[in-house]
């Protein structure tokens, strides 16, 4: 593979970097006026670079054509597959964002160009085929990340949150550095490939530090149990647009990359990996549904909703499969819709003074006062309480059929089970606004931006959504099948 | 021309119940009782037909029902001689009572259900009487006991309505497991459901096998004819199984008497005499009808001379009716059956709709204790109850001319006498005490309610109308009340309208002139028949060859209990109080229908009420949803309360927490 044949499949990440420094340049020069000018030109880039990966997709690309700088970098059919969902949910997180914090009067240019960075750091991690290219897209993803948490400076609550991700991260990121040092010390490379080979005999017992230890720094990006602790926080403090590109696009960056991960580099050794992978993947399910029982913020609410939600990803990757792995994008590809929609949701709830409603409470009886935002919340509850016909319910579907196929019935059963406790706390969302006294609170109009992306969201959640089935599930096998190739 | 008989009940049932309020009360009745009386229409000519002996017997298929492996039966309309009599009893009853409804249902809310139930009822019971096979029997025997609850419990909001419907649906279920275990057994001997063919193997399975039972071996037939006969007891309100029938006088009078008199509850009587050849293969079986018939013949009518409530005394006539016409099966004479139920279905709904004119006219009063000298003032009401009272004494001259019960009252117990048998003498003394009490009870209750002086001050209903009408009087002319010592208490009882009285006419002319026409078609014409039911020629012939002192007997008795209650209610009204006093425990035990309900209660309905109980306190409230539901939510409510502890907020928890996550994988891993 030569040097042009690597750049060719690594343009979309030079092309973001590229056009990142532009417009920080375009930013530093023409002030924060700029900023919405700034942002929608970071949306075209990513719909740029969202044209270029696609190609790699429809065609499923995968095998040695896919690979750059000697296995540095993949551009395969799965590495398109998440990148075209990270676009997808940065480019919402771009457009909500003008709106929300024009009104602080804290629109800032910076905020389109940290999430340009960010999500070419992610770009990177889910096209790592290196250790090294993994750290470097993980710290691009998690610096701007950090930056993004805290982006409302004057908020307390804001620089709370960049703060306590900031320390947790770095803590997170020392663990998945010492696995990574310890897999280089006991196999002699960093490749993916020549780890797989190295370990195709037996697991010595620092390996298997190796190997649970970068798990472990990987489950906090996702937000897994036990590595979940900072989500609520963070969610809760971050501005909304920001949480709303946390909860989304990142997901689908550390989701892909420990698939990466475990399928690929540890992927002869699934059995060193598997059982803790069903825990982390229950104590979610169960964690995130107790933990959303009684809270009263909603964005809160959805912060624990999202590591439910990881939980029964993982369940895709307990099942070690290619079914499994399918299953878990098509389980993402919803995901990302339901929570776009939610926190588009969550964004329109403001108080006639155009202040952000966040406490449960204050929705009460919002069918009266705004019936349409009502009915897409509610559609979206439905679907992530996975109630049929809402799309939500496939994804749990194929996942748990997976883990089925898979001969892990205890666990689909079991994870069956905890999503009836998840019903109980959407379900309740949805009577509070139906059959709960309105309160009056909810007033503010909102743009006509946000109601697109609303729409957009609520329609793919909606029945609708199952028309898509076979599309998606054709192109999440694809996907999957890039990522097994090597096995 | 069947299809249109059977499916026009139901197609107006659907329009009136679906209706309901859309189409408003008019359109309701006018639909359901239009498809009534087109179903009579047609079905009269098919009657005649099987009279002159000009139409033939059939079958005509409607659609498949079920094809599965051996088993196999079809959606089929059989008419044959049998069925043309139980549909011109039904629709001609079911259209009379719908045209009565109009008047006497008038001020109800809810008009468009009542007549949706009414024709519902009516469809299924066409169904049961034209089924070719057990299996649509029992489709029909279900929809009229589903009909039938539905409209006890009309009045839904009186709880002794609903109580009423609950208990005739769970009494029936005794009688429908035993039919059901029956139409098992059948299938299961007979290797088909179908009716014809089951009755042509039948004779040849006479003592032919046994069968293993309860842990017993018996004779496989008895079983068999024996199970298909608790079905017609619960069906039929008989002995044991006879409970539920006073109590479904809750329902509105004109459901008593379609269902509770004329047709529902001679479904038992039908099913035994259409598989007449069965039972025939079985004596022990019979014997056993015998019996029960015969008992409950007498049983009811001893409860019927003492109560007060004027449908009471009509329903339990109605038990003691069917006891009749129990026994007459028994003993062979299913002919004579057949007669009874045909005459029985005209005399008593008209007894049943002349009841409802007279509590229409007495403001819902139905306690005969506040009745009196009604003659005077609801004249047409009372010469039809008179004629419903000469049919069901059966009054009549030998050679004559006699009411209908007359005829089919004698041929039972002539046949009863005539079958030579111990039980058939039996159920002839039992059966001829019982006609003494029908003619004391059903004349004690005309002259209770039409002669003597007035006694209407004491009925709370009469009061409160009263009161009403004299609110009205004294808003409109300020005049005072008037001071009545005459025990009218003022009241004006007013003849029914003509919605009503129309009906009571009609059958009248059935009750005084059904059994002098078909006397000799249904008794003695082997021809009429024609294979629907066994005919037993032997017994006919010994039936009309017995002594005259048996024939004149039902005669006699009938005079007998008249001069009684003339005697007790007209000549010395005190008397009756007089031999309360005397035989003060005998009154009282057939005053309370021989303890029957206490009995039950004590034996059945506490202990499973007990059972219950402890199912739900211990099984469902201790066991399954402290461990399940509500210990489910306890963890879980416990469980979030733990995780939002755990979710302090400080930054070295979180860090601290993650470090053991690691650790305990590690830990894991290793250990593995």
């Amino acid at each position: 593979m030569d040097f042009t044949a690597s750049l060719a499949l690594i343009a979309p990440e030079i092309l973001l970097s590229v056009s990142g420094l532009v417009l920080l340049l375009a930013g530093a020069w023409m002030g924060d006026g700029a900023s919405r000018l700034v942002s929608y030109a970071a949306v075209a880039v990513l719909a740029v670079c969202a044209f270029m990966v696609a190609p790699a997709l429809c065609s499923g690309a995968m095998g040695p054509d896919t690979v750059a700088f000697g296995g540095q970098f993949r551009a395969d059919a799965f590495a398109s597959f998440a990148k075209l969902l990270i676009y997808a949910a940065g480019g919402a997180a771009l457009l909500v964002a003008p709106a929300f914090f024009e009104r602080h009067g804290a629109m800032r240019a910076e905020y389109p160009v940290l999430v340009l960075f960010a999500v070419l750091g992610m770009g990177l991690m889910v096209s790592a085929g290196d250790l090294l290219t993994l750290y470097i897209g993980l710290e691009l993803n998690s610096l701007s990340a950090y930056v993004l948490a805290a982006f409302l400076r004057t908020d307390e609550r804001s620089a709370e949150a960049g703060l306590k991700y900031f320390v947790l991260g770095a803590l997170a990121s020392g663990i998945l550095l010492f696995g990574m040092s310890l897999t280089y010390g006991f196999t002699g490379t960093t490749t993916f490939e020549g780890i797989r080979t190295a370990l195709s005999g037996g697991l010595s017992t620092g390996a298997l530090f190796g190997v649970i230890f970068m798990l472990a720094g990987l489950a906090f990006k996702i937000a897994a149990v036990p590595f979940h602790m900072w989500t609520p926080d963070v969610y809760e403090g971050a501005p909304t647009p920001v949480t709303t590109f946390f909860a989304t696009a990142p997901k689908v960056a550390a989701v892909g990359l420990t698939m990466r991960v475990a399928m690929d580099a540890f992927g002869k050794q699934e059995s060193a990996w598997q059982q803790v992978i069903i825990f982390a993947a229950l104590a979610s399910i169960v964690v995130g549904a107790l933990g959303a029982i009684g809270q009263v913020n909603i964005k809160r609410l959805l912060a624990y909703s999202s590591i439910n939600n990881v939980g029964f990803i993982l369940i895709g990757l307990a099942a070690a499969t290619q079914a499994g792995a399918s299953a878990m994008l098509v389980y993402l590809s919803i995901y990302v819709a339901m929570s776009v929609g939610g926190f588009v949701a969550v964004l329109m709830l403001k108080d006639a003074d155009g202040e952000a409603v966040e406490a449960i409470a204050d929705i009460a009886g919002l069918s009266r006062t705004q019936p349409l935002l009502a009915l897409c919340l509610a559609a979206v509850m439905f679907s992530l309480a996975g109630i049929p016909p809402l799309f939500g319910f496939w994804g749990k579907f194929v996942v748990f059929q997976a883990a089925v196929q898979a001969d892990m019935i205890a666990l689909a059963a079991i994870g069956i089970a905890a999503s009836v406790i998840g019903a109980f706390y959407y379900l309740k969302i949805v009577k509070i606004m139906y059959f709960d006294e309105p309160v009056n609170k909810v007033h503010g109009k909102s743009d006509w931006i946000h109601w697109a992306l609303l729409a957009v969201s609520a329609i793919f959640i909606s029945p609708l959504g199952y028309l898509l089935t076979r599309w998606l599930g054709s192109l999440a096998d694809k996907a999957a099948a890039a990522l097994l190739f090597a096995a | 021309m069947i299809q249109a008989i059977v499916f026009a009940p139901l197609l107006a049932a659907l329009i009136a119940g679906l209706g309901n309020r859309m189409i408003g009360n008019t359109a309701a009745k006018a639909v359901t009782t239009a498809g009534l009386f087109l179903s009579c229409a047609l079905s009269w000519p098919i009657f005649i037909g099987f009279v002159t002996g000009s139409a033939e017997a059939g079958v005509t298929p409607v659609l498949q029902w079920v094809q599965s492996g051996t088993l196999s039966f079809d959606w089929a309309l059989r008419v044959d001689a049998l069925t043309a009599v139980m549909l011109v009893v039904i629709t001609t009853v079911s259209a009379l009572v719908h045209l009565y409804s109009w008047g006497y249902m008038e001020e109800d809310l809810d008009q468009p259900r009542f007549f949706a139930y009414l024709s519902l009822f009516t469809f299924a019971m066409l169904m049961l009487v034209t089924a070719d096979n057990l299996v649509q029997m029992f489709f029909g025997w279900e929809g009229v006991g589903l009909a039938s609850y539905l409209l006890i419990g009309f009045w839904f909001k009186k709880p002794s309505a609903c109580a009423a419907a609950i208990k005739a649906f769970v009494v029936n279920r005794v009688g429908d497991l035993g039919f059901m275990l029956g139409i098992f057994g059948t299938w299961l001997v007979f290797q088909t459901t179908s009716i014809p063919e089951i009755l042509a193997a039948a004779p040849a399975m006479k003592g032919a096998s046994t069968i293993g039972f309860l842990g017993a071996r018996v004779d496989t037939m008895t079983v068999l004819c024996i199970l298909l006969f608790i079905g017609a007891m619960g069906k039929s309100a008989q002995l044991g199984l006879h409970t539920w029938l006073p109590d479904a006088m809750e329902g509105p009078t004109p459901v008593s008497a379609l269902i509770h008199a004329a047709t529902m509850v001679t479904a038992g009587v039908f099913m035994v005499c259409r598989l007449s050849p069965m039972f025939e293969a079985a004596p022990v079986a019979l014997a056993f009808v015998t019996v029960i018939g015969a008992l409950t013949c007498f049983f009811a009518a001893t409860v019927g001379t003492c109560q007060w409530d004027i449908k009471r005394v009509i329903a339990y006539s109605t038990c003691s009716q069917l006891g009749y016409m129990f026994f007459a099966a028994g003993v062979g004479a299913y002919g004579a059956a057949m007669f009874h139920l045909f005459t029985h279905a005209f005399f008593k709904a008209l007894l049943f709709l002349g009841a409802g004119s007279v509590i229409h006219a007495m403001h819902h009063e139905q306690d005969m204790r506040y009745y009196g000298d009604l003659r005077r003032h609801i004249p047409i009401t009372f010469w039809v109850m008179t004629a419903g009272t000469l049919a069901i004494t059966g009054v009549g001259v030998i050679g004559v001319f006699g009411f209908a019960g007359f005829y089919s009252k004698d041929a039972i117990l002539e046949a009863a006498f005539g079958s030579g048998t111990e039980l058939g003498t039996l159920a002839f003394m039992l059966g001829s005490f019982a006609a003494l009490l029908t003619s004391f009870y059903s004349w004690r209750l005309v002259f209770l309610t039409f002669f003597g002086k007035p006694r209407w001050a004491g009925s709370e209903h009469i009061q409160h109308a009263v009161h009403d009408e004299h609110h009205h009087a004294d808003d409109a002319h300020g005049h005072g009340h008037a001071d009545h010592g005459d025990g009218t208490a003022g009241y004006h009882p007013h003849e029914s309208p003509w919605s009503m009285l129309v009906p009571i006419l009609v059958l009248s002319v059935g009750a005084v002139f059904a059994g002098f026409v078909f006397n000799d078609t249904f008794i003695n014409r082997e021809s009429f028949w024609n294979g629907a039911i066994f005919y037993n020629e032997h017994l006919i012939h010994a039936m009309h060859h017995v002594p005259l002192w048996v024939k004149l007997t039902p005669g006699m008795v009938m005079l007998i209990g008249l001069f009684i209650a003339w005697n007790n209610y007209i000549r010395n009204p005190a008397l009756p109080a007089a031999f309360v006093n005397n035989f003060r425990q005998l009154h009282a035990f057939v005053y309370n229908k021989w303890y029957f309900d206490e009995l039950y209660n004590f034996l059945f309905v506490r202990p499973a009420f007990w059972l219950g109980r402890q199912f739900w306190k211990i099984g469902d409230i201790g066991i399954i949803d402290r461990f399940g539901p509500n210990g489910a939510a306890w963890v879980v409510a416990r469980g979030s309360g733990y995780a939002q502890k755990v979710q302090s907020g400080y930054l070295y928890s979180y860090a601290l927490i993650m470090l053991l996550g690691l650790v305990a994988a590690i830990s894991w891993v290793m250990v593995k």
